[in-house]
């Protein structure tokens, strides 16, 4: 695998210093358990102020709701993570609220409440995690619509509903899952759409077979809801976020191509999620096309290794695999890292974890084709939609910047059309955009490659002064 | 003779129907997989694609070849300064009329390329800098480049977002700002309708002359024959100098730029300093631009990054000159690769060694604003064996005479 050496040479690669893991979600927390069990206490740094990560995010202080309203079905995993966490906190270097914006051979940039800091690093363990796939529908920036990932954390962690009748639109199990939380906790629900024909998911009911318990789970959320009397809708495509000024209802079409529309006055939409993958990228580790999911990855071996010696890699920021695969990854990779520093690692830890991650992945390759992305709803964007809300770039825009004599790929799209060049860096709008001009130029979509990182990874407040 | 040449896996990918030889202005040439042309450019940057429209306007057959994408390095990501003032004398006269064309480029290109004609105000921080701005107006006066000083409180009566650090300006009317992404796309458009063939995706990695003129050979195999060989790829015109015997002491150059996100928009014109350790515009859209300092650079892998403790050290100094970026984000930091000469200008004018070659590269930082008019002066070069502008002062011989000619 190819790198180049502004992103390799490690200049600490021999120094005695301490493994530092990004991101204290499940694969970071079982990554820093692994390393302190192994005696070799690690920097954990997450820019949150809890550890968790994005599943089991904790309350802020002063909300007590108890682990099981939380969490459901999740509550025995998420009680387990965060008691694991706890247990390690006080024996290991913890660096809430901190920032990693920018990483160079053997050196992060970290930031912290005005403060920029350089750590030099020997090992890191990226478990960075990811965040949600959007498709821009028209009306999608009224205020009222949120990301499938938003409207949950503002239901886990603040305890407060989007909206009073909530549709429901997108494909994955997270879909499902939101759903049957809203219902839980009382919230009206106007409708669930799901991008994805039931037939689809039927025909993958081997693989996900090899996950009972999780089959079980994602069943009984789709009865519950359907019990409930919920409306249900599979194999529906969504046209339009309905309203003025505010969301006031959703417009849809059916498997049968007939127009429907919803009153809501909240969306939550979502279509699986994308690695948060820039601190990879940055790393020098190359990428790769992950056909099952159309998301670009960073590349690594199943030991959590990379090309680049001394950066592994664990979690949904190298591929979405789910929180119990990214608990197994993290502590997989600590043990790859562990190796590699000449320690002895228990080889039949190993081989188990070994096995339970190859169990999971035919569950996961049966999830990928159980709720496909919708590439051609994305790729049909219409031209008056917004498709980059930072710098306000309609998908006509950024067709006009890829018509003939213009961009060939998706960075020289950026460069023509201002599209990712705003606050998120592209972030929220590259799946569709890559879509969208695959079409336009009737490519396979990983031939228009990915929109390229560079630091700050997030915004970075101009303030920042360096420690001295 | 052969440049190293990258594998498979480093070039980014091309969507196979718009591979450059299945391009359907070259299919012909995809087929024999040979060209014979009157002028052959290396290097599509702004000055390459600026020489191909110049020439292929005087209705004489060119090709142009570019390693990536037209303006995909220091063209095309550069800071966007469309600035004379503050230039090496020598470089004034090309500026000049490098300016006049930055007028007339929608007419030229079809684009304005987002060109400003915003002024350039330099500034000073203490009396010393000050000195210079005073100094270099009598320069600018014997080259026809109008500066006015702006003394303390006319300074910040005139520019009220400035900081209490500026105790005087330099104020160049005509200079201005632009997009470094759209230039040299828009002249390489330019040069396609008026008749030049402009072919991306190939690297040159194999150079020769016989009697006939010179052979090019691009790593996926295309062959191109010229009477004239035009040598405008940048840092890397170093190593093609080198081919023919001129080898020139060329380092490169990767100055660390940084965006925010939109701020309100009320710093209308390009801002320098003395000394050049901090520089700044806005755009229409909000987003302040600015560099200072240097990034990290790999000429053979073909990467540049801008480095995080430089990035840090910029952002106090951009504060200093204008208050209202301490509250704002920043949002990217980039870089690129310009060839750098030890006097700080580049090299133009004919080579010494090999009739029929002609050199512009090694622009030292500054060649954005140049490669408009460093096109019409190649174009001159090439056709007409001189140009009506001075470019003595730019001889490849400087450096591989041994002493001045
Ligand atoms: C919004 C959202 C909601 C989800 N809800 C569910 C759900 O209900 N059920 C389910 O099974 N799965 C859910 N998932 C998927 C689940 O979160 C992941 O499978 C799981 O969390 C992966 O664990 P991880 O450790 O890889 O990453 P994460 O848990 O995402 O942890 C990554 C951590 O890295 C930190 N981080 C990232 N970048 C930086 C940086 N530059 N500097 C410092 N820190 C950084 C983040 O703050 C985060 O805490 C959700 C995902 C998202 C994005
Ligand atoms: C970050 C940065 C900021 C700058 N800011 C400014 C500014 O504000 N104002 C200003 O005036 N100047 C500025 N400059 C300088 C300016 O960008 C350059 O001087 C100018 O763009 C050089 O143009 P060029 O055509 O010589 O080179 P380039 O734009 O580098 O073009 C050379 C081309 O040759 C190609 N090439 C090289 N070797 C081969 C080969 N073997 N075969 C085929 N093709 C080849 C390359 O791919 C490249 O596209 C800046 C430069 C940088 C890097």
């Amino acid at each position: 695998m190819p790198t180049d050496a502004l992103c390799t040479a490690n200049p600490h690669a021999a120094a005695d210093l301490p493994p530092v893991i990004v991101g204290a979600g499940p694969a970071g927390v079982r990554a820093a358990e692994a390393l302190l069990a192994a005696g070799l206490a690690p920097i954990l740094i997450d820019e949150g102020a809890a550890a968790g990560g994005r599943i089991y995010q904790r309350q802020p202080p002063g909300f007590t709701r108890d682990a099981a309203t939380l969490h459901g079905t999740e509550a025995g995993k998420a009680t387990a993570l965060h008691t694991a966490f706890d247990a390690i906190a006080a024996r290991i270097d913890w660096r809430p609220g901190t920032l990693v914006w920018a990483v160079r051979p053997g050196e992060l940039h970290l930031h912290r409440d005005g403060r920029a800091e350089t750590l030099p690093f020997r090992d890191l363990i990226l478990a960075t995690g990811a965040m949600d796939r959007l498709i821009p529908l028209p009306g999608w920036t009224l205020p009222g619509v949120f990301s499938l990932g938003g409207a949950q954390i503002a239901l886990k962690t603040q305890a407060v509903a989007i909206g009073r009748q909530v549709a429901f639109v997108g494909t994955g199990p997270l879909l499902w899952l939101l759903a049957h939380q809203y219902r839980k906790a009382g919230g009206g629900i106007a409708a669930v759409i799901d991008t994805t024909p039931s037939a689809t998911k039927r025909r993958q009911i081997l693989g996900l077979l090899t996950q009972p318990g999780m089959l079980a789970r994602g069943l009984s959320y789709m009865l519950g809801l359907r019990r409930a009397g919920v409306r249900i809708v599979e194999g529906a495509m969504p046209e339009a976020i309905l309203g003025e000024g505010r969301v006031q209802g959703l417009r849809w079409r059916d498997a049968r191509g007939r127009v429907q529309e919803s009153v809501c006055d909240a969306v939550a939409m979502g279509w699986h999620l994308r690695p948060e993958a820039q601190l990879a990228e940055l790393a020098g580790v190359p990428f790769r096309f992950n056909p099952r999911q159309r998301n670009w990855e960073p590349d690594k071996d199943p030991t959590g290794r990379t090309a680049v010696p001394g950066v592994y890699l664990a979690g949904d920021g190298a591929g979405i695999e789910g929180a119990d695969a990214a608990e197994i990854a993290g502590a997989r990779a600590a043990l790859s890292l562990l190796q590699d520093r000449g320690r002895a690692v228990d080889a039949g830890l190993l081989a188990a974890l070994d096995r339970r991650a190859g169990a999971m992945l035919a569950f996961r390759h049966a999830l990928d084709a159980a709720f496909p992305f919708p590439h051609a709803l994305a790729a049909g964007i219409a031209d008056d939609v917004m498709v980059c809300r930072c710098e306000a770039i309609t998908a006509g825009e950024l067709r006009a910047a890829v018509d003939p004599g213009g961009a060939m790929e998706i960075n020289r799209a950026k460069a023509f059309s201002r599209l990712g060049m705003g606050r998120c860096q592209g972030r929220v709008c590259a799946p569709a955009a890559a879509e969208i001009i695959a079409a336009r130029l009737g490519a396979p979509v990983e031939a228009v490659g990915r929109l390229r990182a560079q630091a700050p990874v997030k915004p970075l407040p101009a303030a920042a002064r360096s420690t001295p | 003779m052969i440049w190293r040449r990258r594998s498979e896996a480093e070039r980014e990918p091309v969507p196979a129907e718009r591979d450059p030889d299945k391009h359907p202005v070259l299919s012909n040439l995809a087929a024999i997989g040979k060209i014979s042309t009157d002028v052959l450019v290396i290097g599509g940057g702004g000055a390459g694609c600026s020489a191909a429209l110049h020439i292929a306007e005087r209705g004489v057959r060119v090709t142009l070849l570019e390693r990536g994408l037209v303006g995909s390095q220091a063209s095309g990501v550069n800071y966007g300064g469309v600035r004379q003032q503050g230039r090496h004398p020598a470089e004034l006269p090309i500026a000049r009329r490098s300016r006049e064309l930055w007028g007339r480029l929608r007419e030229i290109t079809g684009s304005d390329c987002e060109f400003v004609p915003s002024g350039h105000l330099k500034l000073a921080r203490n009396a010393e800098e000050e000195a210079e701005l005073v100094a270099y107006a009598d320069v600018a006066r014997q080259y026809d480049l109008p500066l006015r000083l702006i003394g303390r409180n006319a300074v910040h009566a005139e520019f009220p977002f400035l900081g209490p650090a500026v105790v005087a300006g330099s104020f160049a009317a005509d200079d201005g700002h632009a997009n470094p992404r759209l230039l040299a796309p828009a002249l390489a458009r330019a040069a396609r309708k008026a008749g030049a063939a402009i072919v991306e995706h190939a690297e040159v990695v194999r150079l020769a002359r016989d009697s006939d003129g010179f052979i090019a050979e691009t790593a996926n195999g295309l062959e191109v024959r010229a009477k004239s060989l035009v040598n405008t790829a940048g840092y890397w015109g170093g190593a093609i100098a080198e081919q023919f015997g001129e080898k020139v002491p060329i380092q490169v150059l990767a100055p660390n730029m940084i965006v925010t996100e939109p701020l309100p928009y009320v710093v209308k014109v390009n801002l320098g300093v003395v000394g050049g350790n901090v520089y700044l515009r806005q755009i229409a859209r909000g987003n302040v631009i600015f560099g200072g300092g240097h990034g990290e650079a790999d000429p053979v892998a073909l990467r540049a990054r801008p480095l995080p403790a430089i990035t840090l050290e910029a952002l106090p100094l951009a504060a200093e000159i204008v208050p209202m970026l301490r509250d704002a984000l920043v949002i990217r930091s980039w870089t690129g690769m310009d060839g750098q000469m030890p006097d700080h200008i580049p090299v133009i004018g004919p080579s010494r060694t090999t009739p029929g070659l002609f050199h512009a590269f090694g622009f030292s930082g500054h060649g954005f604003q140049l490669g408009p008019a460093i096109g019409a002066i190649l174009g001159e070069l090439v056709l007409d064996g001189r140009s009506g502008t001075p470019i003595e002062a730019f001889d490849i011989g400087r450096f591989t005479l041994g002493k001045p000619p």
